[in-house]
């Protein structure tokens, strides 16, 4: 870990047309800290903010200059600290200006280092570069930037470069001449830079952990015994664990201050016959599973004669790319680039990747990473073309199934299914329409939720949930980050067309399959529970928000909203008992009404309660407590002046759910239509 | 227990069991019901007019590979083998003209083992003396020979309960109309005791499945008797037979497919718009096979062992249970979090699969990938209407080349999927690949590594091909193509060893058997002298012409050490370096340095 040890400057524009972001930035850049606190104790960071009115930096105390930019926490190791300064970055008050910044990191890299540590640098910037930077103080903007780059070369510093603006935000000149300035440093020195246009992209586009990858393989990539290239190869993809937590033992005494807490865990074998008696490590054998019967084989025995491939990557040969169907790759993804520096490599790679994109042909190969490996992995090697300058040509490479891992399992051919099944010429238009325009990569926008700058909502709140456990010890696990809702739910703001999301379905009909005993946690229509926007219209404050957690629970029905709190109810699914409640708690609440007021306006409110209640009870599949409620009211009716009730009900068509409606029903069709004249009658 | 004690079948990234790992409670009893009339041993003859074969090798050929795949994937499976038209009975109910074939250490009904394999495996050789044929109907007899064998099996099937285990008879003939050769009040009674005795084993919850073969100048008319006895509704016989074939490869294909059964992973439910959600059944159709489980034994009796893990804190030396709590060191403080708070945590949304919005194919990237895809296929069993609006999508997502993106709330593992639609493709052995759509897991921006940033050529623009090296490098690709390549058409060489080597410890062999790597490139093809020429030329195009002298040359001189080596003893110096002085700082911040 240790050799991974890097020191990261924090460059942040916090001028006012950034504050909308602000704390997306205090977020992605606390969680830098956060995974640093775990995974590289060592590291140190730094936290510079521009756009400021104040002016606090050691340049400017020594040349003057450098006005608007505030070292916020000096290069240091990481702590606590860093992450409370992150969560509060002041709000700035006028328009940063980027270059400044950079030249006070380096600076501060320079003075801290010296010589020493290369490679182990980085600042990283995040603005929105928008605004003029100040022309310098003797040659171009550009002669600038290479005088930077000069430095940054000499001194080993990486640049990550952040761009944020608003979709559909007017292009200026100046963006333009900032963003060729930007672009000029991944040209000169190593550097990445990345625009985003989303608060959710802006959370991914951060690398928040330093990973220092490792290579699988160094070594030749054969084409045949006389053709060679030399490559590295790494993982592209890799998944990024939830942190392995480890066991916490509370047998220590609260005064031991030394406690680790820890647990040890112990494994012992023992034999069948005899439970008592532990069998030690030397006198046991392995035994591999063959059907039901158990072989048992000594290491060296296996040794001998196991599966032993050489070290190698061997070309089998080329084959058109749709040989290879998307749904085949089986794992995380490799790269192979070739050797760095090595020109040959360079160029033969090139060669190959662009004549595969020309004639979209993939290849396969034969790998045996390491020597010692027990088998073998065939993949597909697919070009990478590049589009930048100074970054050779690559292939990605994924690993292919072998016979044995493919289930061919049939199904029925979509031309076979009755037609029923198909949908008619309309509702495949109205497909047609939902498909092209639920669009998640619209022209002039960047493609919304793409993998590359989409966190792990997991991870992010983990993150959360920890620093604030650190804190209040007493803390609830926090909702999920709002702008982390983007990828659970269909974003309203990603679709100006809303019409589209209440249209499509309207075109096609779905019913529950009368055959088929209905399963209680399934819940197929969703009713329509509160909405975020609605809570948040509500009562904006947070602490409102946080009694909301992610599930929208609502636990019983008020007075402001009955139906939709009934509803939501109803689509609970945590625990079958909020059916039960949502429908005893609706009756209560109609009868209620009916009780205590004999206004005609109350009579409408129940009638809609009603209506909601018969419409849940069908849905749920609870047919005999509505009927009983509404047989029970027509009993009352005798006592209490209902009648007008009931006209309204008879206008409304509210009548016993029937059999035909709900097959749990104890009512046929005909006794449920006659159900508010027999009412009538009954009365008379 | 360790599933992959020598780590091979493992790689850098340990794996879910969950997702990686069948439930064994879909556990399946099948019986082979194979017809030995006469009739299947007509020989058959290929398109060429070479080898012939017969509908019975055919069918004994296909079970075995089952059984063979079987022993590897589903050990917990347990099959019978049952011919019937016999001359010799073997079976509890004396039926005649029923044999059910088995060997030593083994119940009918049990799972294979290496010795059924290798009996079964040659049980052609002796078929005839041993068990012999003989027709449908002997003149004069009132025996029903599939009548027997129906009852054989259903009686086979007798353990288990059918609601946690499926239950299946696969029915192997060449015969269409099993009661053709007789008439009037004997064939309508022959008939009607069959059709109940196939009904009373379905009313039982075995499932009977019909593999027909048929002869290249016949068809095979599941109408005149098939259709009842398996419950084939009318308008379903034009679907049942997949465009049979007359190639004899393709008949074992196609029975191989068909033997195995569909298992879904779950049902899900669809969001698709406004509170409008749809079921879909997952199916895992592709899943690294690992070798089977391990177990440790006492060398000395070979007995399996108890394997008991024990807590034990490490503070008092005080046994655990299961501590309720996980901790994260964090800031020099512990931070404890319940298992349920973990799992808060992870459960973002309910189970669903959530419909996002779709892009264009092309934004789904070769590097977007982590595990194996999982199938999807709709269903209308509790939501009626499911088919439609996922048949309607999937033809708009062909058309349209766009995938969806959906997001799929698994309590463990809520990820962002991309759906891509699959139209059905099919070849003279049937369906290759079935319509639906493939969930494909997509990366998040902490899974992607910058690989190609970190390796920036600083200094320079790096080389580009020039396009006379990349016409070179096309005639390479035309020149060594492979033409018909399918995904899965190789075996894993490590994986037959190591089941080949337990079969023939299991049968207690001595010879170690030889098995073939499919994988290795084909030498002899490469050598060609076009291939060599191509090769060359493109090597002499990249490389230069001396580029062979040049390599000799740097290797005799090797005074100085390759980058790569250079740069890799830099690195560890550095780390040895920076560790102790790393370790000297922790102890400090712990305090324990006084």
């Amino acid at each position: 870990m240790a050799r991974n040890r890097e020191a990261v400057v924090l460059l942040l524009d916090v001028g006012p047309s950034m504050h909308g972001v602000l704390q997306e930035v205090e977020k992605v850049c606390s969680m830098l800290v956060q995974k640093k606190l775990i995974y590289g104790k060592s590291d140190e960071v730094a936290v510079v903010v521009f756009g400021t009115g104040e002016t606090n930096n050691e340049l400017q105390k020594e040349v003057g200059g450098y006005e608007h930019v505030v070292v916020l926490r000096n290069i240091k190791v990481v702590d606590g600290e860093a992450t409370d300064t992150l969560q509060n970055l002041p709000r700035g008050t006028v328009p940063g200006d980027f270059m400044d910044a950079i030249v006070v990191g380096i600076d501060m890299l320079i003075k801290k280092f010296g010589p020493t540590n290369k490679g182990k640098q980085r600042l990283c910037l995040i603005t929105d570069a928008k605004y003029p930077i100040k022309d310098p103080y003797e040659g171009t903007k550009k002669d600038q930037v290479d005088a930077i780059c000069q430095q940054m070369k000499a001194h080993g510093v990486k640049f990550d470069c952040i761009v944020y603006r608003e979709p559909g935000a007017m292009r200026t000149s100046v963006m333009d001449e900032n963003d060729h300035l930007l672009d000029l440093f991944s040209k000169r020195i190593v550097a990445r830079t990345v625009h985003v246009d989303s608060p959710l992209s802006l959370l991914g586009a951060l690398r928040t952990r330093n990973i220092m990858p490792v290579t699988v393989f160094r070594g030749d990539m054969e084409i045949s015994s006389n053709m060679k290239i030399k490559v590295w190869v790494y993982k592209k993809t890799s998944e990024e664990r939830f942190p392995t937590l480890k066991m916490y033992s509370d047998k220590a005494p609260a005064s031991d201050k030394f406690a680790t807490h820890e647990v040890k865990v112990d494994f012992e074998y023992k034999s069948i016959e005899d439970p008592n008696k532990v069998i030690p490590p030397e006198q046991r054998i392995k035994g591999y599973r063959y059907g039901p019967q158990v072989v048992p084989i000594s290491p060296a025995e296996w040794e001998a004669v196991k599966f032993k491939p050489e070290k190698s990557v061997k070309l089998l040969g080329f084959t058109d790319a749709s040989n290879i169907l998307r749904h085949y790759y089986m794992k995380d993804v490799y790269i192979f680039i070739p050797e760095p520096g090595n020109r040959k490599a360079i160029v033969a790679v090139s060669a190959i990747a662009r004549a595969m994109k020309e004639m979209n042909k993939c290849a396969i190969l034969r790998c045996v990473w390491r020597q010692g490996q027990g088998n073998v992995v065939i993949g597909v090697l697919t070009p990478n073309i590049s589009s930048v300058d100074n970054i050779p040509d690559s292939f990605y490479f994924n690993v292919l199934p072998f016979a044995e891992d493919v289930r061919e399992f049939q199904f029925p051919s979509f031309d076979n299914l009755p037609s029923s099944y198909h949908p008619s010429e309309e509702q495949q238009e109205a497909a047609d329409n939902f498909v092209r325009m639920l669009d998640l990569a619209p022209s002039g926008r960047q493609e919304i939720l793409q993998p590359d700058f989409t966190p792990n909502p997991v991870l992010e709140r983990f993150y959360r949930f920890l620093e604030l456990r650190s804190k209040q010890p007493d803390a609830d696990v926090p909702p999920l980050d709002t702008s982390l809702k983007m990828m659970t739910e269909q974003s309203p703001d990603v679709f100006s067309d809303q019409k589209l999301l209440i249209e499509f379905p309207k075109h096609f009909e779905l019913k529950e399959n009368p055959k088929k005993k209905k399963s209680s946690r399934r819940a197929w229509r969703e009713k329509p529970s509160l909405s975020n926007e609605e809570v948040s219209a509500k009562d904006p404050t947070a602490s409102n928000l946080l009694e909301y957690s992610s599930d929208k629970k609502v636990e019983k029905i008020g007075n402001q909203n009955p139906i939709q709190d009934f509803e939501a109810m109803m689509a609970r699914r945590d625990s079958s008992k909020w059916v039960r409640k949502a429908i005893e708690e609706m009756q209560n609440y109609i009868a209620n009404m009916l009780e205590n007021s004999h206004e005609q306006d109350a009579f409408q409110k129940a009638v809609e309660c009603l209506k909601a209640l018969r419409k849940g009870c069908i849905i749920e599949q609870e047919p005999r407590e509505f009927n009983r409620f509404l047989i029970e009211l027509k009993d009352k009716r005798k006592i209490t002046n209902l009648a007008n009730f009931f006209d309204l009900l008879l206008s409304n068509k509210i009548t016993l759910i029937s059999k035909e409606e709900a097959a749990d029903s104890d009512v046929a069709e005909e006794e449920a239509k006659n159900f508010p004249v027999k009412a009538e009658s009954a009365s008379q | 227990m360790d599933l992959d004690p020598e780590g091979i079948f493992r790689d850098d990234s340990d794996s879910d069991d969950e997702f990686y790992q069948e439930k064994e409670a879909s556990k399946e009893l099948v019986v082979y019901l194979v017809d030995a009339s006469p009739k299947m041993f007509a020989p058959v003859p290929t398109d060429e007019g070479g080898t012939k074969e017969t509908h019975f090798h055919i069918a004994i050929n296909s079970i075995l590979q089952s059984l063979k795949a079987q022993i590897i994937g589903r050990s917990y499976d347990e099959v019978a083998i049952c011919f019937y038209n016999t001359k010799e009975k073997k079976n509890l109910q004396d039926l005649s003209g029923v044999y059910v074939f088995n060997v030593p250490e083994r119940e009918w009904l049990d799972r294979p083992t290496a010795r059924l394999i290798k009996e079964f495996s040659s049980i052609e050789e002796s078929f005839m003396s041993n068990i012999g044929s003989r027709y449908w109907i002997v003149s004069g007899s009132r025996d029903n020979s599939l009548y027997n064998a129906l009852w054989v099996a259903q009686a086979l099937l007798r353990k288990g309960s059918a609601k946690t285990v499926s239950k299946r008879i696969l029915l192997f003939t060449n015969e269409d109309d099993p009661f053709g050769s007789i008439s009037g009040a004997i064939k309508s009674d022959m008939v009607r005791t069959t059709l109940q005795r196939a009904k009373d084993a379905q009313d039982l919850g075995i499932s009977i499945e019909l593999l027909p073969f048929r002869r290249p100048d016949e068809e095979f008319d599941v109408s005149i008797f098939y259709a009842e006895l398996i419950g084939l509704e009318t308008d379903e016989i034009p679907n049942f037979l997949p465009s049979a074939s007359d190639k004899l490869e393709d008949m074992t294909d196609q029975l191989r497919k068909r033997i195995f059964k569909k298992r879904k992973v779950k049902t899900l439910t669809f969001s698709i718009a406004n509170g409008i959600s749809i079921e879909v059944n997952t199916y895992a159709l592709i899943r690294p096979t690992l070798p089977g489980a391990i177990m440790w034994l006492d060398s000395v009796t070979n007995l399996p062992l108890k394997n008991e893990r024990s807590i034990i804190c490490a503070d008092t030396g005080a046994l655990y249970q299961a501590p309720p709590k996980r901790f994260q060191p964090y800031k020099n403080e512990i931070i404890k979090f319940s298992v349920n708070e973990l799992s808060e945590i992870k459960k973002l949304s309910n189970n669903h699969l959530r419909l996002l919005g779709f892009k264009p194919l092309d934004c789904l990237k070769d590097y977007h990938n982590l595990r194996p895809s999982t199938f999807i296929f709709p269903t209308d069993e509790e939501i009626v209407g499911s088919t439609r609006i996922f048949i309607a999508l999937h033809k708009s997502m062909l058309r349209l080349r766009r995938f969806a993106l959906a997001f799929h709330g698994s309590s463990t593992h809520p990820q962002l999927v991309a759906l891509v639609a699959q139209d059905e493709i099919t070849s003279a052995n049937g369906q290759v690949e079935p319509p639906g759509m493939h969930m494909i897991y997509l990366p998040y921006s902490d899974d992607i590594r910058h690989i190609e940033e970190d390796h920036m050529a600083a200094d320079d623009n790096a080389s580009r091909a020039t396009d006379e090296q990349i016409k070179k490098a096309s005639a390479l690709l035309r020149r060594i193509d492979l033409k018909n390549f399918s995904v899965c058409q190789f075996t894993n060489p490590a994986l037959q060893r190591h089941y080949g080597i337990l079969q023939a410890l299991a049968l207690g062999e001595d010879e170690m058997p030889d098995i073939k790597d499919e994988t290795v490139p084909d030498e002899e093809g490469m050598a060609r002298p076009g291939i060599v020429n191509v090769i060359q030329e493109f090597k002499n195009a990249v490389y230069g012409e001396n580029h062979d002298q040049e390599e000799d040359e740097s290797a005799a001189g090797r005074g100085h050490a390759s980058g790569a080596s250079k740069k890799r003893k830099e690195m560890t110096e550095a780390a040895a370096k920076e560790s102790s002085s790393r370790d000297w700082e922790e102890l400090a911040e712990n305090g324990k340095v006084s």
